[in-house]
């Protein structure tokens, strides 16, 4: 490709350069391409599906609209950032334990999105559950374990 | 079990416990490899040229200013296909790329090579086709009138069935006209996959797909390759619900591969997967229902008329369940019914969740609730009176003679309390959500019920048989079968069914793979579990037994002095009692070919015939609040009673049913692929809407379980049952609500709201 640049990203607590890479490549697909990590999903690519959530900053977006090269500086936290140590999170665990996983493929995509909620707001009423999660398309499950998950959380953290 | 008269079987992590996902771990860390995640070292990215236009002639086709864009490998049009130029799920109709003739839009034209996803897309764009237009045939009323847009015909098929006595009439008659749209499958996880050439001229496809070995059977002779030198491997797979039992970017990933002797991965995007799929029929209905002034049926009168789309897929057998399954759960001794499907230059239907059932269970609900007000009953009442029960006969003349707990699945999902009226819920519960645009004095609850059935596996004379292979040694047992896990959960009951049968703690299963074991079917039809889980278990018993024997031959003792209990090799006097796994210090495998029982074909002029392997039933009730001024629709809850057989995982039995009547809400209220003269309107999931978290309301869930002998432990297929009754159980609780007609599906808020300019109800 033309226009190509060289620039680095720092996901999940580790500076990465991506090289040789073109301008007009998105974050999602410099994770999963450039990077090796494609645990973020291209499920539409515009923004619809919430399958490439990522954090930014702190802030949940869908790695898909956002431009890798204009996310340097800023600090990315990518589903493999959030339990990287082997272990599950409480998040994945609960999905896991109350079957909120089928294919799998939105799964990613709401791991962060539900510690993005539950991590800003301890004790969601169900109004800002589906709020926080309406934007993440699950095909398989119908939601019901998804959000028999959070609760499951909410209850663990609460103690 | 047909070897486990010597087996006691118990649960332990097995079956009838909710145990987690073999794959979950994977699957919630990110590390799960879909087909979409797969990378090889050279790996090039293929992308598709589809033709823009419903029907047209190509003129010629110039791939020269492709080939310069730097990065570009490769360009390959129709002249390239190395072997058989179409493929097909039953009859090879589709060419691999069009070569004079586009008959849908979306159809292959080209394909490319290129070194970043990127330049694919803009050498697809540069590649120049001289399209000359020609008028497609749309309107599936015309279809039988208008030429022939392939050599085989605007026909694909007309079934009729005709039972009792065509003549008869009943003292009430009600008759109503129904149309469904089209519905996406929408999986998440797109059409990809990687080819990997071997070097000898053989490839390795890694592909995301409900049936391995069918696709096998299609993609080898389109490349002019030996049966063995093609291999077919699952790729990890992001849900299926019917889109992927054709072929899509196999052969093209295939082909551009063996050309570049490199990997090739191919993946669609959204836009793309509209087109790159067949959907469901979209059917337009007629029905007359005759009935005592009781109530109780005596004819059901049908015309089924099924848009196929521009190539066959599997539209013959779907156009069948449409006219088996027309008259519903019900007993009706004389029938009329014909469903046609035909061919115009729409994108091709084929196989989605419910398969030819899903249309007509929408229009016989919605005729038995015009019965129910006809005869005055209530929408429970007609049905019960009505209902299937296990000994009665279908209108094929078939006895149903499995558990058919209609009346069951009904009374629990009425017995479901209904929630609190609109006004007692926060905004949120409204009509519109939480962007409050609903005035409370016009929301007007709506209860709907509904009940369906369908078929079980495949029918009409087609064996769909599956293999399996247990492997034991060392105390781990190594399953082998070519099921695709789609997400329904197939692996978790594959090793709870062998944890089980076997008593081990340890289950390995082996990939997928059409190079390792035989056919397994596909994971289609509610089958899986059913057909290849009834094969581990029985792979499992003969490994069990040989177990058995080995220890007999070692302590010198009668065979037949030895039983089979929880895992362990024991004999009535406690003097022996070995777990199976240290039976033999030589490995023991079992493989199995597992058939159904035999079906038959439908009789060509009455349908009539023993069809069917087996039925699963359902049943659906739904509460909605309806905005009368915006035509908005809150759907407050749904409550089903399904008939399982045995869950023997309660919890995926139940993310099973939730997820298809999610489905179902989805296709009463938002979902439908709009065309204009055959060009598609909305493909993305921004204008082609599925539920979200905040559009699901509670699902109650009821299982019954009653075992149906000879099934594995008891169990029926899961998958489809509620994905029948759900939409026309919101569309009765839309027009109890509403007191609208509504002949068709989706319901749109301009179908509600300006209904009395419309001319609705």
């Amino acid at each position: 490709m033309t226009e190509a640049i060289t620039y680095r990203l720092r996901v999940n607590g580790t500076d990465r350069i991506v090289e040789s890479s073109w301008l007009g490549e998105s974050l999602l697909y410099v994770l999963r391409e450039r990077l090796g990590l494609a645990g973020s999903k291209n499920a539409c690519e515009e923004g619809e599906c919430g399958s490439c959530s990522v954090l930014v900053d702190g802030r949940l977006v869908c790695s898909c609209l956002e431009l890798a090269a204009a996310a340097e500086g800023t600090e990315i936290v990518t589903v493999e950032g959030l339990s990287p140590d082997g272990a599950l999170s409480d998040v994945q665990e609960a999905l896991l334990s109350e079957g909120g996983v089928q294919c799998g493929f939105c799964t990613p995509g709401f791991v962060v999105a539900v510690h993005d909620l539950l991590d800003g707001n301890a004790d969601p009423s169900l109004l800002e559950t589906k709020e926080a999660l309406a934007g993440n398309l699950c095909r398989c499950t119908g939601y019901g374990r998804i959000e028999a998950a959070v609760e499951r959380v909410v209850d663990l953290r609460r103690g | 079990m047909a070897e486990g008269a010597h087996v006691i079987d118990r649960p332990r992590t097995g079956i009838g416990v909710s145990t987690r996902r073999p794959d979950g771990r994977a699957k919630v860390r990110g590390e799960f490899a879909y087909s979409s995640d797969l990378y090889a070292d050279e790996m090039l990215w293929g992308r598709t040229l589809r033709s823009p236009h419903a029907h047209a002639r190509i003129r010629s086709i110039d791939i020269g200013p492709a080939l310069t864009i730097a990065g570009v490998s490769a360009v390959l049009t129709a002249d390239d296909v190395p072997g058989r130029p179409t493929y097909g799920l039953t009859v090879p109709d589709q060419p691999v790329l069009a070569r004079d003739i586009v008959r849908y839009e979306g159809e292959p034209v080209a394909i490319v090579a290129a070194d970043h996803p990127d330049t694919a897309r803009r050498a697809i764009g540069a590649i120049v086709v001289e399209y000359e237009v020609l008028e497609p045939v749309t309107d599936p009323q015309k279809a039988l009138e208008s030429p022939a847009i392939h050599p085989d015909g605007n026909l694909i098929r007309t079934v009729p069935i005709r039972r009792g006595d065509v003549n008869a009439v009943g003292t009430v008659v009600v008759e109503g006209t129904y149309e469904m749209g089209i519905q996406d499958q929408a999986f998440l996880g797109p059409e990809s996959g990687m080819a990997v050439p071997d070097g000898a001229g053989g490839i390795d496809l890694y592909v995301a797909t409900q049936g391995l070995h069918q696709d096998h059977a299609q993609v080898a002779p389109c490349l002019g390759l030996a049966p063995e030198e093609v291999r077919l491997h699952l790729a990890g797979t992001g849900g299926a619900f019917g889109a992927r039992e054709d072929l899509s970017m196999h052969v093209h990933a295939c082909m551009l591969a063996l050309h570049l002797n490199r990997p090739v991965k191919m993946s669609y995007l959204r836009d793309e997967s509209f087109v790159g799929h067949v959907r469901r029929h979209p059917a337009q209905m007629w029905f007359r229902h005759h009935a005592t002034p009781e109530g109780r049926l005596v004819k059901v009168e049908a015309r089924i008329l099924l848009d196929g789309g521009a190539y066959a897929s599997t539209s013959a057998y779907t156009a069948a369940n449409s006219a088996r399954f027309a008259c519903g759960p019900y007993r009706v001794p004389n029938a009329v019914i014909d469903a046609t499907c035909v061919r115009t230059n729409n994108a091709p239907s084929g196989a989605m969740r419910g398969f030819g059932v899903v249309q007509v269970c929408y229009a016989h609900e919605s005729q038995m609730d015009k019965l129910a007000a006809a005869v005055g009953l209530d929408p429970v009442e007609i049905r019960l009176r009505n209902a299937l029960a296990q000994g009665d006969e279908l209108v094929t003349g078939q006895t149903v003679d499995v558990p058919a707990p209609v009346r069951e699945c009904l009374e629990a999902a009425a017995d479901v309390p209904v929630p609190p009226p609109a006004g007692e819920v926060d905004d949120y519960g409204l009509p519109g959500g939480a962007g409050r645009t609903a005035d409370r004095t016009r929301i007007r609850r709506g209860v709907g019920y509904a009940v369906g059935f369908k078929n079980l596996a495949y029918s009409e004379g087609y064996d769909d048989d599956t293999r399996a292979r247990c492997h034991l040694d060392g105390g781990v047992a190594t399953i082998t079968c070519a099921a695709a896990e789609l997400g329904q959960g197939f692996v978790t009951v594959a090793e709870q069914i062998t944890r089980t049968v076997l008593g081990v703690d340890q289950v390995v299963l082996a990939p997928a793979s059409t190079a390792t074991i035989g056919s397994a079917g596909s994971s289609a039809a509610s089958r899986q579990t059913y057909m290849s889980g009834a094969a581990i278990a029985m792979a499992c018993h003969e490994v069990a037994e040989r177990a058995r024997r080995a220890v007999a031959d070692r302590h010198g003792v009668a065979v037949d002095t030895l039983e089979i209990d929880d895992g362990r090799i024991v004999s009535r006097d406690p003097a022996i009692d070995i777990p199976i796994g240290s039976a033999s210090e030589e490995p023991l495998e079992a493989e199995v070919n597992h058939h159904h029982r035999e079906t038959f074909p439908m009789d060509p002029v009455t349908g009539q015939g023993d069809t069917d392997v087996s039925w699963v039933f359902a049943a659906n009730r739904a509460v909605v609040d309806v905005d009368l001024d915006l035509g908005l629709v809150r759907v407050v809850q749904m409550a089903t009673g399904q008939d399982v057989g045995k869950a023997l995982n309660p919890l995926s039995v139940v993310g099973q049913i939730e997820g298809a009547v999610s489905q179902g809400l989805g296709l009463a209220v938002m979902e439908e692929v709009i065309t204009a003269n055959g060009i598609v309107r909305n493909p993305s999931f921004t204008d082609y809407l599925i539920p979200t978290i905040a559009d699901m309301p509670p699902v109650a869930v009821t299982l019954i379980e009653e075992p149906e002998d000879g099934a594995p432990f008891g169990a029926k297929g899961v998958g489809e049952a509620s994905s029948l009754p759900s939409t026309p159980a919101v569309v009765a609780a839309i027009r109890a609500a509403t007191g609208l007609e509504l002949p068709r599906v989706p319901i749109r808020p301009e179908d509600i709201a300006l209904a009395d300019i419309r001319g609705d109800g």
